[in-house]
């Protein structure tokens, strides 16, 4: 579909609109406000204040000092560098470090964990139930002498499933483990706090909570020694070579702060939608919601239509203006069905079938209704086709 | 035959006020997007969708794990395929080479109908993109499973007739 007038996004676990208010924040640093914030002029002061502004608008909003703070290019980058912080704390070079993450990790963390598998380290990938939760007991069991890592999602951003980030921060915490954690969804749905929380090591990206693409977070707790990802310049601190971007730095500070203002008013305008959405989807025959009832995001819903394909759906879907995104292998790019779905327990048949919708603070019950209007249609049009679908 | 592969990637933009929103649409979707018209055609509008309750071949190819199952029913009289039916689970890719499958065969003779390519059915369809050419190679098999399974049923042994099923390597 060509016209993006009509659109109904529902793809917001893949990335959000940027806001207007984040937009007019950043624009004058693509603009007048170009200089490099390392150059000694006055007129590079303006840039450097401005990104010293959102270092403390970030530190803020996660309960974090401005000083633990790094602007990295995305989360990606974060995962990335959370895993070389923690293999630079082994002492031992000679013992292979040990890492502990989860089945159901974004690829982020997933394949960094199978690279440094690649290069000698040992890596533990905890399981998870029906619901998509690991258990604080495998944790437990699962660390071992040379464990430097432990690196759980926060929230997944296929199903929306909350893992217990607390509890699994105390066990970390009292063993001495650096514990990190994939915060990517969860930003202005839940509220983070990393001393509370004992969180060593938290990633973000702007461009899920409305920043712009191009823009993540590393915090890293004050003590731990950091070793770099990226070499070069002195920016950062001497921690994260490469010239700020200043816009895109602006804008996830301006973006992050007022994504937890408003925190409360949008949960409860998306479990609106989300019940309704819930409600109307469960009545449609065999269909299966993958997730947690108790600890899921709001804003993530994730579900399952027996006998019938996820990209089918999609382009269905599609052609009428509505985006969503699928755990199918058709729509992965690999011949595999989605790894966390599969994980939870979902045979191949079932994982392939599977829709995530990702609201945002955008969208309206107009949308969700026009979705469930042609949401019910498809899928019965789709079973009408197939031969494994069973009434 | 493919519009996609003659598409470098990334492509040559060229430098003209032509530089629009809507010709990165154009060729974000030929890269992407990967369907060509006809395919969606097939996929929206699926021809000889369902089963044949008189038929006497069936053939079902394919496997969950890739995604991708495909049932055919045929009715031959006289050597000729005078009906024939689909059913498939899979991606649009999938719905649609069934369903040109059996546009293509459809009142054929066997042996004409056996001369069926998956080459023959992308062709048809103005192309498929490179991750998807699999769905025409089980239209293929499917179609000639079916056959396989009407031979088997006069008690005569297919395999010098049809040949060698193909399946879908993804299978156990």
């Amino acid at each position: 579909m060509n016209d993006l007038k009509d659109l109904i996004y529902f793809d917001n676990a893949a990335t959000t609109k940027v806001s207007e208010s984040v937009l007019d924040a950043m624009l004058p640093y693509l603009g007048q406000i170009y200089f490099n914030p390392s150059s000694i002029y006055s007129a590079s002061k303006h840039a450097k204040g401005a990104i010293e502004k959102a270092r403390a608008q970030v530190a803020k909003a996660i309960g974090a000092e401005s000083d633990e703070i790094y602007f990295t290019s995305c989360a990606t980058e974060s995962n990335n560098w959370a895993f070389t912080i923690a293999q630079g704390q082994n002492k031992q070079p000679a013992k292979p470090t040990h890492f502990i993450t989860t089945q159901i990790e974004h690829p982020a963390v997933l394949n960094t964990a199978k690279q440094k598998e690649k290069e000698g380290s040992q890596v533990t990938y905890l399981s998870v139930n029906e619901e998509g939760l690991i258990s604080p007991d495998d944790l437990k069991k699962s660390i071992q002498e040379n464990t430097a890592l432990v690196s759980v999602i926060y929230a997944n951003n296929e199903t929306g499933v909350i893992q217990p980030i607390d509890e699994l921060a105390n066990i970390c915490k009292e063993r001495g483990i650096l514990f990190h954690t994939d915060a990517v969804q969860v930003i202005g749905t839940l509220p983070v706090d990393v001393k509370r929380q004992n969180i060593s090591i938290l990633s973000l990206s702007g461009h899920k909570f409305h920043a712009p693409k191009g823009v993540g977070i590393l915090y890293v707790k004050k003590g731990i020694p950091i070793t770099n990802f990226l070499f070069g310049g002195g920016q950062e601190r001497g921690r994260r070579a490469g010239t700020e971007n200043v816009a895109n730095i602006v804008a996830i500070g301006q973006a992050v702060e007022e994504a937890i203002e408003c925190m409360e008013a949008k949960n409860e305008h998306i479990k609106k939608l989300r019940k309704l959405l819930f409600d109307r989807i469960t009545q449609i025959p065999k269909v299966k919601f993958n997730g947690s009832m108790d600890h899921n995001l709001p804003n993530i819903m994730n579900f399952s239509f027996e006998g019938i394909e996820g990209e089918g759906i999609l382009l269905h879907l599609s052609m009428q203006g509505i985006c969503c995104s699928s755990g199918s292998a058709c729509t992965s790019g690999s011949l595999d069905p989605s790894h966390v779905l599969i994980a939870m327990g979902l045979d191949h048949a079932l994982a392939q079938g599977s829709l995530r919708i990702s609201l945002s603070k955008y969208n309206t019950e107009q949308e969700v209704i026009r979705f469930l209007e042609i949401l019910k249609p498809t899928i019965e049009k789709l079973r009408a086709m197939s031969p494994i679908w069973k009434p | 035959m493919l519009d996609l592969q003659v598409i470098p990637h990334p492509p040559n933009i060229p430098e003209s006020e032509e530089n629009s929103p809507k010709m990165f649409f154009e060729i974000g979707e030929r890269i992407t997007t990967m369907y060509s018209e006809k395919v969606m055609d097939h996929f929206t509008n699926p021809r000889n969708v369902g089963e044949l309750a008189d038929a006497n071949g069936i053939g079902e190819i394919g496997n969950a794990k890739c995604g991708d199952i495909m049932k055919m029913y045929v009715k031959i009289e006289d050597n000729t395929i005078i009906d024939i039916k689909f059913k498939t689970f899979g991606c649009g890719a999938a719905i649609a080479t069934s369903s040109m499958a059996t546009e293509l065969i459809k009142g054929k003779k066997i042996e004409d109908a056996l001369k069926l390519t998956n080459k023959a059915v992308m062709e048809a369809l103005n192309g498929l993109p490179p991750q998807k050419i699999h769905c025409s190679v089980l239209a293929e098999q499917a179609v000639k499973l079916a056959i396989s399974n009407y031979y088997k049923g006069q008690g005569v042994d297919p395999e010098p007739i049809v040949g060698k099923i193909v399946h879908c390597e993804c299978e156990d």
